[in-house]
């Protein structure tokens, strides 16, 4: 069985699958890359994905529309963010406890309305696909990548226009400065807080983003602990991709892919342990890890609060 | 910062020491109520009386005897992963893998007592225990490893490792470790055959759950403490955190105490998970962690990372996470709200270490000007 397996049908389906299930880790990835640059570690990144795909889902569930839930999940994402600002950047807490805090919080929260407010797992009708015109007719080519829904396509998009966010733009230049040296970037007259805020906030907002292409455009459907460390694993990526937007493209592809793989295989029923392919994802995160962190340079100041006058 | 003065004769310095104490204690404290505050406002928005809801967590641990030893159970384990957070932090090594490392110490202590049922007791069970910190301690060895030899971000590394545990653990409870009797049953319950009862923890008051791991969690403190404040490897834990290149230059190998602290943190987590087995379930079933790796932060936290201040801290949250419990059965309030809290107490506490920084700062150069004063 394992010689016919992989047929032109089956890889079809495995890279379409693979497209679309690095939605969620683009949106998270690229926003972490945003606050990462400015020098901060959000590790709350999976927290606010999951209030996001609950506030996403029941939006939708209520209303009956996307467009509103995504909107309320960013704006969920951006009050998070603004947390998570005021405790690292303000109150200059050290940044992977308050994330745990953050995430732990997240988790807590999502769990706590969904059980309130909604109670049994149900499905919502989530973001319809959308095939391109022309392009979307061409055979296989087609299907793999242009008849996806409107948030799959919008996290493909962000990847050029973040890179021309932080590499062309004034804003995108701050960022890069706070986050490599916050004690010039300041005495050049820099609000290092106010960009760290906006960094930290705009990623976060992204975060909720990813949340809601999670629950109503991926699954179409919440239940706790929905995101099952999928945030994290965008943190990890972050790390991965060098901290640029298409370094985190080719991770966000590489683990999308094995993760279509190993849904493909159970669904074909392969003889691998539904277990050890989940496991799949997380070896390879650690893996990667490995081999990314010594390869690229950080920015020097991730992880450090500032403080005037402390250089 | 103005030297402290050699001599301050009014303010005698004695004094002070209990009044960092009081406020030390005072801003967890004062955490804690902030979110439960935060946690009524919300509440109050879902319609849901918070006077209720709180009032069920207090008689739930305070109303029966039941209830109250429950509070000691649930405070074992979460004393023995707070001791190994706080070997880790004191090495400023962010250990979150407990929940993975609480699964290995589960497995280890189950697999040693069905594979060597037939021991004498006296054997077997300290063999169980042994087991079970050993393999708690290599679910904390390989991120220690892999910090001290590529660098990799420890929290990263044991967040992944806590998602790989879990799956190694439904593996095993389905496959080789599953119960012949629910296989027999036709059941294909996921969970272990129980234990022999030789591993059995005593239970220390009869009709309740409440079992020696509590003692032997206290004792652990107390060892705790003086390794890490009275042996060489405890100073040369604590100085890799306080200032690794301080100690790098006093030839401390810091990478190796990293990884050293993040293996022990492994290692107690790896007990709490066979408490949990010999104390209170008799088996290893799904669920076993109930979370208590990510709550052992927080007490850890509460407690000031002082093994000792971890005693009431451990405490407090399992009466929390009990109160919880008997919260949902009685006015149907989801104990996810605990949750919910307990990540703002994390929140809140590391963000007021600032503050309390600041006002130490404070008062320090307020009493040096005192100091000054007084000379001139």
């Amino acid at each position: 069985m394992n010689e016919d397996i992989l047929t032109l049908a089956v890889v079809t389906g495995i890279l379409t699958s693979a497209i679309r299930l690095a939605t969620p880790y683009l949106f998270a990835a690229v926003g972490e890359a945003f606050a990462q640059t400015s020098g901060v570690v959000n590790l709350g990144v999976d927290g606010i994905m999951l209030v996001g795909a609950f506030a996403a889902f029941y939006v939708t569930l209520q209303t009956g529309n996307v467009w509103l839930g995504a909107l309320v999940a960013i704006l969920v994402g951006l009050l998070m963010g603004l947390l998570m600002s005021f405790i690292s950047v303000t109150l200059k807490a050290e940044q992977g406890i308050s994330g745990i805090g953050l995430y732990m919080f997240g988790l807590g929260l999502s769990s706590l309305l969904f059980k309130l407010l909604v109670g049994t797992v149900q499905t919502v009708e989530g973001f319809r696909a959308v095939k391109i015109p022309l392009l979307g007719d061409i055979p296989v080519i087609g299907a793999i990548f242009f008849q996806h829904s409107i948030p799959v396509y919008a996290a493909f998009l962000l990847v050029p226009l973040a890179w021309w966010f932080l590499e062309k733009t004034t804003w995108g230049l701050k960022i890069k400065a706070v986050g490599q040296n916050p004690a010039a970037a300041d005495s050049l007259g820099v609000s290092v807080d106010k960009v760290r805020y906006f960094s930290v906030c705009l990623g976060s907002a992204l975060a909720g983003l990813a949340g809601a292409s999670l629950s109503t455009a991926l699954v179409n459907l919440f239940q706790e602990n929905l995101t099952a460390g999928l945030g994290f694993i965008a943190v990890a990526l972050v790390y991965f991709g060098g901290w640029k937007p298409v370094g985190i493209l080719a991770g966000a592809l590489l683990f999308s892919a094995v993760n279509a793989f190993q849904l493909w295989m159970q669904v074909l029923g392969a003889n691998i342990s539904s277990d050890v392919a989940v496991m799949l994802p997380y070896l390879l995160t650690i893996a990667a890890l490995v081999f990314a962190t010594n390869r690229v340079r950080q920015p020097a100041a991730l992880n450090k609060p500032f403080e005037r006058g402390e250089n | 910062m103005p030297p402290a003065p050699q001599s301050a004769p009014q303010k005698p310095l004695a004094r002070l020491p209990w009044k960092n104490l009081l406020f030390g204690a005072a801003l967890p404290v004062a955490a804690m109520l902030a979110a439960f505050l935060l946690g009524a406002v919300v509440l109050l928005a879902l319609r849901v009386n918070p006077f209720t809801a709180y009032a069920s967590i207090f008689s739930g641990v305070f109303g029966s005897l039941s209830g109250f030893t429950q509070s000691l159970v649930k405070a074992t384990p979460l004393l023995l992963v707070g001791l190994g957070i706080c070997i880790a932090f004191r090495a400023s090594m962010i250990n979150i893998g407990a929940e993975g490392q609480i699964i290995l110490g589960a497995l280890g202590a189950t697999a040693w007592s069905l594979a060597f049922r037939d021991l004498p007791g006296w054997l077997l069970l300290p063999g169980a225990l042994v087991a079970s910190f050993l393999a708690g301690a290599l679910w904390g060895f390989v991120p220690g490893l892999l910090k001290a030899r590529f660098r990799v971000n420890e929290i990263l590394s044991t967040v992944m490792m806590n998602a790989i545990a879990l799956q190694l653990m439904n593996l095993l409870i389905r496959g080789p470790l599953i119960d012949p009797a629910g296989v027999a049953a036709g059941t294909y319950l996921a969970q272990s055959e129980r234990l022999p009862e030789s591993v059995w923890l005593l239970r220390l008051i009869p009709q309740t759950l409440l079992h020696t791991g509590s003692l032997l969690a206290v004792g652990l403190a107390v060892v705790v403490y003086i390794f890490l404040w009275r042996t060489t490897i405890g100073f040369r834990i604590r100085a890799v955190g306080l200032n690794p290149d301080a100690a790098r230059y006093a030839g401390i190998n810091v990478p190796g105490y990293q990884a050293l602290s993040l293996t022990l943190a492994g290692g107690f987590a790896g007990l709490a998970g066979a408490v949990e087995v010999m104390g209170v379930h008799h088996r290893l079933l799904e669920g076993i962690t109930s979370g208590y790796g990510f709550s052992g932060i927080v007490a850890a936290l509460f407690g000031g990372l002082h093994p000792l201040g971890l005693i009431p801290a451990a405490w407090l949250f399992g009466s929390l996470l009990v109160g919880a419990d008997k919260m949902q059965r009685a006015v149907q309030v989801p104990s996810a709200l605990i949750d919910t809290l307990l990540g703002l107490v994390v929140l809140f506490v590391v963000g007021s270490a600032y503050l309390s920084r600041q006002w130490a700062a404070r008062r320090e150069i307020a009493l040096s000007k005192q100091g000054k004063e007084s000379e001139g």
